[in-house]
């Protein structure tokens, strides 16, 4: 990791267009940051599934309603901030898809994907009282 | 890229390569259609080819379950064909494998049923 840290903020409406829109920007951003192309795809997912979480339930689809995203690149890893203005949820309450009884469900596999493909995963209250997910991905050293 | 799909039969059996993104938007609606308009055709024997999907996010992943539990309430089977590497990572992670019967081989597929 060569680049110095930086920072950049965006604010995105509540569109359908803004989830791949934030996908392309973080997959652009692990480029430059020097991660590998599987990387890449495993930030990428991670953003448009946590921006698309934050359009579909967080702000359910409503335009108005912004979604907050934060991109930092910091000098041992990638961190990356999506907050939405809807009324937030807590971790512990999102069922695993995994179990036997949900595997067959058709929603809920969004957190289990962020899980996955970031080495840090967590989901706070806002300052607006949304969800803000906040997720890293650390540079390799080899 | 937006979702193509191709339907064929074989051996009375209903093959559809798929092309592109499954995902919100773009994707998942197409494939939902695909697998209703099979159905109302009286094709109950379904293989999803999934070679050329290039990107699959959890509402794609939704889509993929929803169809095979729409598929089996009728009377038939939904397969799953040539995953690549980020497919069949993504139903590693989500133990999606346990409930697809996934195939390599199109002849093997096809004989499955």
């Amino acid at each position: 990791m060569s680049l110095k840290p930086q920072r950049i903020e965006v604010i995105l409406e509540t569109v359908l267009d803004s989830i791949a829109l934030a996908e392309e920007m973080s997959v652009r951003l692990a480029a430059a940051a020097g991660f590998s192309e599987d990387d890449q795809y495993r930030i990428g997912l991670a953003v448009h599934e946590s921006v698309m979480n934050a359009y579909q339930y967080g702000n359910e689809q409503r335009r108005e309603k912004k979604i907050h995203v934060v991109f930092e690149l910091a000098h041992e890893k990638m961190v990356i901030r999506v907050a939405d203005q809807g009324t937030g949820f807590r971790l512990e309450e999102v069922p695993d898809p995994r179990m036997d009884e949900n595997v067959l469900g058709e929603t809920g596999r969004g957190v289990l994907l962020m899980r996955a493909f970031m080495d840090e995963f967590d989901v706070l209250v806002g300052q607006g009282g949304g969800a803000e997910i906040i997720m890293a991905k650390r540079y390799r050293t080899h | 890229m937006p979702l193509k799909a191709a339907s064929r039969e074989i051996g009375g059996v209903t093959i559809i390569d798929l092309d592109g993104r499954i995902t919100l938007g773009d994707g998942s609606a197409l494939l939902r259609d695909l697998i209703r308009e099979n159905l109302s055709k009286g094709h109950t024997k379904l293989v999803l080819n999934l070679a050329a999907i290039s990107y699959l996010d959890s509402t794609g992943l939704g889509e993929l379950v929803s169809g095979y539990r729409f598929v089996k309430s009728a009377g038939g089977e939904l397969k799953l064909l040539n995953l690549n590497k980020k497919v069949s990572d993504l139903l590693q992670v989500t133990k999606l494998y346990t409930v697809f019967d996934i195939h390599n081989d199109e002849t093997q597929a096809i004989a499955s049923f």
